[in-house]
């Protein structure tokens, strides 16, 4: 009555794959940092050439309602500046975050990230600023620059943001 | 600074000629033990597991660790009430020595597991087992016989609890079985991440990245052995294919100007689906791993994501906000036309099909809340077993009775946790994990 049956079995016990390239990313990040970190040196904000001054004055982000990408009368006022901005100082070019509130699954948000974050490039576009001056990428909801649970902190973590970094097109 | 131990380990199943004891199997007869799930309330089984007799002094340590192991596995399922051993009459002395039915009936414990451990030459640790029926008076199916390392003896305590798990309730084993998961620290606007693999009870746990990089949502390859995920180490969103073994890793699919994110393996292990963000729109795309071909599943200008096989690889479920909101669709594996099965009020996403091919299960959001759920393949049947404030990305056990996933607290200092639950809605726990956890991804069952 007795059977006997082998199994090979392989466990694996992994150490750290320790990694060794330190990401871009925290732009965004830090209820009054905001973005930019990673970005070009900030200058003083009254140097209006400055992406201090961009951030500060001529406002770098734009805010969406709840699972919208579309842009609101006020997000194309800001974001007409920006295009001014980065026509008048063609030696930068910019990475446009996309953010979504904590109202939605990791995965979903990350996809509405990318399309708010598209809709701003596209907008900067078409008031004439060469698509290679310009990149996206989504956060969806994993940089909260605000970290309460309600409408009002929702309303600033629904945003695209646009931060200034040196250099030629990308 | 990449370390790397592999542990091999031989596991002999052996039955045990039981000494003075008919031997009964558990197919042919499963007598009056036996818990069924599915029926409504449950009065948890009771159950004595004495601690393993230790047949050798190096086995000492072992006796009431690898007893504890057990009783945790079958006491979390819900469905299992251990007794305490205080209660004990009988002692136990010898694991070939008739079991006195009389001293367990008398405090009513229904099954009893006795068990022996034993550590030989070069450290082999063997631990054997069998399980009683005290009120049929009769032993439950065979007794089994494990060997291996001193170091996996958390596996062999998990073991003997998948088998007499298997054997109470007719349903699969999961004991034996990890998780990968992501480890969480600071605060909520500046998030540590880390990609962490544990036992699924929360022990050996084990950290996989280092926190200089987001990374989200790891999936298990179909045989354990490679797990997918989502790394911002590029500086931008990319899917990253890791093998456990060598600890390496490879890019799927880097294609400049877009994001990847939310992969998942098909049934063979083979190809990799996966969403593609493409000048802000996203869609799902499968990635040949032999050949690194891609293939795109979906074309609509809607958001389409998460999308997840049937265990016979023939169909795709699939979250598209093509309607105006968050629902689930199904689609044949090769891409084409799509029906949304999700019917209910309210936003659906993360869709997982049941490794018995059964039940979807499924994240949903509805009047401010977060919900897990599961559904029948077709839409019908709809049934939510959590709700919380945000609750998400469910993931199953190896036996398909079991989902685990993640609930995120509210305000300032809102923290995620993983949590367990019965496809019934019951038994709903927290993973033991010291510190923050989410986006687990449940592995089949350990070989």
């Amino acid at each position: 009555m007795t059977h006997m049956k082998k199994i090979l079995l392989l466990t694996m016990v992994l150490g750290l794959g320790a990694c060794t390239d330190p990401g871009r990313f925290g732009a965004g990040g830090g209820a009054d940092a905001g973005a930019g970190m990673a970005g070009a040196g900030a200058g003083a904000a009254s140097d209006p050439r400055s992406p201090e001054y961009f951030r500060q004055t001529v406002g770098d982000r734009v805010h969406f309602a709840v699972d919208q990408s579309t842009l609101t009368e006020e997000a194309r006022t800001t974001l007409a500046g920006q295009a001014r901005w980065l026509m008048d100082n063609p030696e930068y070019t910019a990475i446009i975050e996309g953010h979504a509130d904590e109202q939605g699954t990791r995965e979903y948000n990350l996809a509405l990230g990318a399309r708010r974050a598209a809709a701003v490039k596209e907008f900067l576009v078409a008031q004439g600023i060469a698509a290679n001056r310009l990149r996206t990428i989504s956060y969806g909801k994993e940089r909260p620059i605000e970290i309460c649970s309600n409408e009002s902190c929702y309303a600033k973590n629904r945003r695209a943001v646009t931060v200034i970094t040196a250099g030629g097109g990308v | 600074m990449t370390c790397l131990r592999i542990l091999s380990l031989v596991l002999v199943l052996s039955g045990l000629a039981a000494g003075g004891l008919t031997s009964v199997s558990a197919q042919e007869n499963p007598g009056p033990l036996r818990i069924i799930i599915d029926e409504g309330v449950i009065e948890p089984l009771p159950f004595a597991v004495p601690d393993f007799i230790a047949e050798n002094g190096a086995a000492g340590e072992y006796s009431t660790r690898i007893a504890r192991v057990i009783a945790a596995d079958l006491q979390g399922t819900g469905l299992f009430r251990e007794i305490p051993k205080e209660a004990f009459i009988s002692t136990l002395t010898s694991f070939d020595a008739p079991v006195q039915y009389a001293d367990w009936k008398a405090i009513n414990a229904q099954a009893l597991i006795t068990g022996a451990v034993h550590v030989g030459a070069g450290g082999r640790l063997t631990v054997k087992f069998r399980v009683f029926d005290v009120f049929s008076g009769a032993q439950l199916g065979n007794g089994l016989q494990f060997s291996g390392t001193t170091g996996s003896w958390r596996r062999m305590g998990h073991k003997v609890a998948d088998a007499v798990y298997s054997r109470i309730t007719g349903e699969g084993p999961y004991f034996d079985s990890r998780v990968a998961f992501i480890a969480e620290s600071g605060p909520k606007n500046a998030r540590k991440k880390r990609l962490a693999i544990m036992d699924y009870d929360g022990a050996n746990v084990q950290y996989l990245t280092d926190s200089n990089a987001i990374v989200l949502a790891p999936r298990f390859s179909p045989s354990g052995d490679r797990l997918l995920y989502t790394s911002y180490e590029s500086g931008f969103p990319r899917v990253y294919l890791l093998d456990l073994a060598t600890v390496r890793r490879q890019v799927l699919d880097d294609q400049p100007g877009t994001m990847s994110f939310a992969p998942r393996f098909s049934p063979d292990g083979r190809t990799v689906l996966l969403s593609l963000s493409v000048a802000g729109n996203t869609d799902i795309y499968s990635y040949d791993l032999t050949t690194g071909q891609r293939r795109r599943l979906t074309s609509a200008p809607s958001i389409e994501i998460a999308p997840s096989f049937s265990p016979d690889g023939r169909q795709i479920v699939f979250t598209s906000d093509r309607s105006g909101s968050s629902q689930l669709y199904i689609m044949p594996a090769g891409g084409g036309e799509a029906r949304r099965i999700s019917a209910g009020r309210g936003r659906y996403n993360t869709p997982v099909w049941s490794p018995r091919g059964d039940l979807i299960a499924f994240t949903k959001q509805s009047k401010g809340r977060f919900h897990i759920g599961v559904m029948r393949t077709d839409g019908s049947e709809e049934r939510l077993l959590t709700s919380s404030f945000l609750d998400e990305g469910p993931t199953w056990a190896p036996n398909g009775r079991v989902i685990m996933f993640t609930r995120e607290t509210a305000g300032a200092g809102g923290t995620s946790a993983l949590y367990t639950v019965d496809i019934t809605g019951r038994n709903l726990r927290r993973v033991p994990f010291d510190g923050a956890a989410s986006d687990p991804a449940w592995s089949p069952l350990s070989r």
